[in-house]
């Protein structure tokens, strides 16, 4: 598989709204390569006959009731690590 | 030098019988980690919440109230367990200043035995990492030598359990994270089956092979943790039963008939030959006491790592995309938009470790990649569990060492991503595998601390626990 280039690691990072310095690039871009370079043995496995593994224990459709759980946490709880509040609402940088 | 706890069991006796105080506990717990500062393992006290619980706790022992299972009995969690008391930053600048608004289900279930947090413990940055060097804030020192790493992610945790800053800690093990750093710092380090103890409250890393477990300096006390915090949560769907005769009363076993398959791949020329001796001497003492060794071979585990370092950086760039600075944690102040907000927010936040595996992560994921990387990392998983189904069809354990080599110097692996990587390289194989494996001090590897690993299938955990206290009988005779 061909190697990354810079311009594909700073794609990367704008899909993970990542921002990264021409320092950083660099360094990445090299260590990203040798670290695909080392996992790249596995095409080389025979997976035929095989189905992918997504999860180990076994669960499937683990349903509960419909019923709302007092989980013990009240809004004000949860809102008071916001960066910026107004009222209720998550305040926001603007969209556009 | 601080003096070693009694048993949990034996400790919990004398606060019940009111011979000690759990506030007397708790101040012993908080004198030894001021006397231990030099080593780094705490990032913040829960001091406060800790004094108060512990007089609660007295109050109603005196009342006539049976407290719990693990009464007044302080514990420290690693730092990506929400708990109340203090921040809970993962050991990340992007979590800096947030304070959990719940506590995680295991803490829960832990104070409601009775037990009382006093700190939170170092890590790597999100439990990224295999040395704790890689926590935002500083690195913890391992204390048989501090010029050495204390292993990864959870070195803060063993180096408090070695330090005896309380008698048990909490670690998280998503590829090796709670043992590797027993094995380097001769503790008891407890990673159970998938999915035995609730992840709801833990900040995630990798979601299919996140485990949380205890570490302590003996097995029997690891099985009473676990006891405490195992079983079904209703917050975390991928939770399954407990053994029907839980995990706290377990005894030594006779290790005659029992088959213990030692990994060939484990004891190759790349391992140090003192780990390798190590490990030997161990066996030696396995056979002698009627144990049955058999030579096991599996070829995959040799895939494991790689199979690791893809599915995992998938998970994580999909588990760290929460941190967007709108809702909790750093938020960047210069922004002039959202998207700017994102970006600057967790470009200053996150460390380099995280954005290594975000950007990995997002590549083995993203479109005209994802069969070639993720689907096909997903296939060799099963390989390997075939390949652990197969082996535990002929022996009942798996035994070998847990890391190459004992713990290796600051700064030596910082420098190489890869080679930090290989650390795991034991490890990584039980977490794909969704199966429980402790890590049990043995002997010394050049002067240095050496965990000997043992795995189990999955759900035996109860049968890993008797058969390492049994192990742990002989190798202290």
């Amino acid at each position: 598989m061909a190697n990354l280039t810079s311009e594909d690691v700073l794609k990367l990072a704008q899909l993970s709204k990542l921002k990264l310095t021409e320092t950083e690039l660099k360094e990445f871009t090299n260590e990203v390569n040798e670290i695909l370079k080392y996992v790249e043995q596995l095409q080389k496995v025979d997976t035929s006959s095989l189905k992918p593994t997504n999860q180990v224990n076994g669960l499937t459709n683990v349903m509960r009731k419909d019923d709302v759980i007092d989980y013990g946490v009240s809004k004000d709880d949860l809102l008071k690590n916001l960066p910026n509040r107004q009222d209720d609402y998550i305040k926001v940088r603007r969209v556009l | 030098m601080t003096s070693d706890w009694p048993a949990i069991k034996e400790l919990v006796t004398s606060v019940k019988d009111r011979k000690v105080s759990a506030l007397e506990l708790v101040e012993r717990s908080l004198n030894n980690i001021e006397s231990s500062k030099e080593y780094k393992a705490i990032i913040s006290l829960t001091k406060e919440r800790a004094i108060k619980r512990a007089k609660e706790i007295d109050k109603r022992i005196e009342d006539g109230e049976d407290v719990g299972a693990l009464a007044g009995i302080p514990f420290i969690a690693k730092d990506n367990f929400l708990v109340f008391g203090n921040e809970t930053t993962a050991a990340s600048n992007i979590l800096k200043g947030f304070n959990a608004p719940y506590q995680s289900t295991a803490i829960e279930r832990l104070e409601n035995a009775g037990a009382i947090c006093v700190a939170k413990a170092n890590l790597d940055a999100f439990a990224h990492g295999s040395s704790t060097e890689n926590s935002d804030f500083f690195t913890t020192l391992n204390p048989s030598d501090k010029t050495r790493v204390p292993g990864g992610s959870s070195g803060g945790s063993a180096a408090a359990v070695m330090l005896n800053m309380a008698p048990f800690a909490l670690g998280t093990d998503t590829g090796g994270s709670i043992r590797l750093p027993a094995t380097f710092c001769g503790a008891v380090g407890y990673k159970p089956t998938y999915g035995l103890v609730s992840r709801s409250g833990v900040v995630a890393m990798a979601s299919s092979t996140d485990t949380i477990g205890p570490i302590t300096k003996n097995v029997e006390d690891s099985s009473i943790v676990l006891d405490v915090m195992s079983g079904k949560d209703d917050l975390d769907s991928t939770t399954i039963d407990i053994d029907n005769l839980g995990y706290s009363n377990i005894a030594s076993v006779d290790l005659k008939g029992i088959k213990f398959g030692i990994i060939s791949e484990f004891m190759t020329e790349g391992v140090d030959d003192s780990v390798k001796q190590s490990i030997n001497r161990t066996i030696d003492l396995i056979k002698s006491a009627g144990g049955e060794i058999v030579p096991i071979s599996l070829p995959s585990q040799s895939l494991a790592l790689a199979v690791y370092y893809i599915l995992v950086p998938a998970e994580i760039s999909s588990n760290l995309s929460r941190y967007d600075g709108q809702r909790y944690g750093f938020s960047d102040s210069d922004a002039k938009d959202l998207d700017s907000s994102y970006v600057n927010s967790r470009s200053k936040g996150f460390g380099k470790e995280a954005k290594r595996r975000i950007i990995i992560g997002t590549h083995v994921l993203s479109s005209g990649y994802y069969d070639a990387y993720y689907k096909k990392a997903q296939l060799v998983r099963t390989k390997i569990i075939n390949e652990f189904n197969d082996a535990f069809s002929k022996v009942d354990f798996l035994i070998g060492p847990t890391a190459p080599y004992p713990a290796f110097k600051i700064g030596e692996n910082i420098n190489d991503p890869l080679k930090m990587y290989l650390a795991d390289i034991m490890t990584v194989g039980a977490s794909l595998a969704g199966l429980p494996a402790i890590v049990i001090p043995t002997f010394k590897a050049d002067n240095l601390p050496n965990g000997l690993q043992i795995m189990a299938p999955q759900k035996q955990d109860r049968k890993l626990l008797e058969i390492a206290k049994s192990i742990e009988k002989e190798i202290k005779k």
